[in-house]
């Protein structure tokens, strides 16, 4: 019998290990910011060019700092859930433009709807966007109170995921 | 020579023209006055995965993080940064995912060590398997077989005596 069953347990085994390799998305590379400080950076305000933006920001309250462009078409389909939760003021949500024009940013935010940002970073050369690790713009990293990145989520932010992932996590964080 | 021959030559030289020239126009960027330098960032930007692009290294890939990060690892190799400074500054920011060559570390053991126990393993079970089939060739009779073979054998002596 075990002759038989052996090999059959193998193939189970390796028929669920790919089975789960199947599942998961290989463009999501995990972060290696997670739970450490954010990453130090000093950047002009897109609004305010002649006022700072730097990592000291996020201390004091929980945040989210979405990285977004006017030529990143995801980031359109993303921004009405933005808009969404800054009516709601369900968090602070700070910006950060990557490799953009000012002009570009400030027409984009116009003609989708507003501007979801307590404060938007101005990164024009995308340095700082190299120092945090973006590779695919829309990203969105979530922030605690003393200023470290506890998740990250690639890809446009959506209800489910909002839901399911983000409000759990802020609530943890505020609770801390 | 018919025309579709002469057209798809036309063509594949057309193709193989711009495929020269974007592929100089990679190179191009970057002038070193150093051949080790030159030979680093070689060495470093085929090693280097780009994250957009998975299956592409820093060298091959054309999307714009690629071409931030050569300009970045040309400007390391230019202040003399050593290979660890290198290899950290793209670890610390984008994970082991950007190296090709995946450091051993626990979590990396089965990546590294599988192979070689699967294989182990694998020799166990042949070796086991060969070993098996000898042994049943010079298997032992049990009693009553033995009975019967020197039965058969006496048989045939008698038959042939006749």
């Amino acid at each position: 019998m075990a002759r038989f069953l052996i090999p059959l347990a193998l193939f189970i085994a390796l028929a669920i290990f790919l089975g789960i390799g199947l599942t998961r998305d290989p463009k999501l590379v995990p972060s290696p910011l997670i739970d450490k400080p954010s990453p130090a950076f000093e950047l002009s305000r897109l609004y305010e060019p002649e006022q700072k933006f730097s990592e000291k920001e996020f201390l004091g309250k929980v945040s989210i700092f979405n990285v977004w462009a006017s030529w990143c078409a995801a980031c359109r389909q993303e921004h009405p859930f933005l808009m969404t939760l800054a009516k709601e003021n369900a968090v602070t949500i700070y910006g950060l433009n990557y490799k953009d024009t000012r002009e570009d940013a400030k027409r984009w935010l116009m003609q989708y709807g507003g501007n979801p940002y307590k404060a938007i970073a101005y990164d024009d050369t995308g340095r700082a966007g190299m120092d945090w690790g973006v590779y695919g713009v829309p990203e969105t990293f979530l922030i605690d109170k003393k200023g470290i990145v506890r998740y990250k989520h690639v890809g446009p932010l959506h209800p489910q995921v909002w839901q399911e992932q983000i409000l759990p996590f802020i609530q943890k964080l505020r609770a801390e | 020579m018919n025309s579709p021959t002469v057209s798809r030559t036309i063509l594949a030289s057309i193709l193989l023209f711009f495929f020269i020239l974007s592929a100089q126009a990679t190179i191009a960027v970057f002038k070193f006055d150093d051949p080790d330098k030159e030979a680093r960032f070689k060495q470093f930007s085929e090693e280097l995965r780009c994250l957009v692009c998975q299956n592409q290294s820093l060298a091959d890939s054309n999307a714009e993080l690629a071409m931030d990060l050569r300009n970045e690892l040309y400007k390391m190799i230019q202040n003399d940064a050593t290979d660890d400074e290198i290899v950290s500054f793209m670890v610390d920011r984008y994970g082991d995912f950007v190296l090709y060559k995946p450091p051993v570390k626990p979590t990396t053991w089965i990546l590294w060590f599988g192979p070689f126990i699967l294989t182990a393993i694998g020799l166990i079970i042949l070796l086991r398997m060969i070993r098996n089939t000898g042994k049943q060739s010079n298997a032992k009779l049990s009693a009553e077989e033995q009975k019967r073979l020197d039965d058969l054998l006496k048989n045939e002596k008698e038959d042939s005596r006749l």
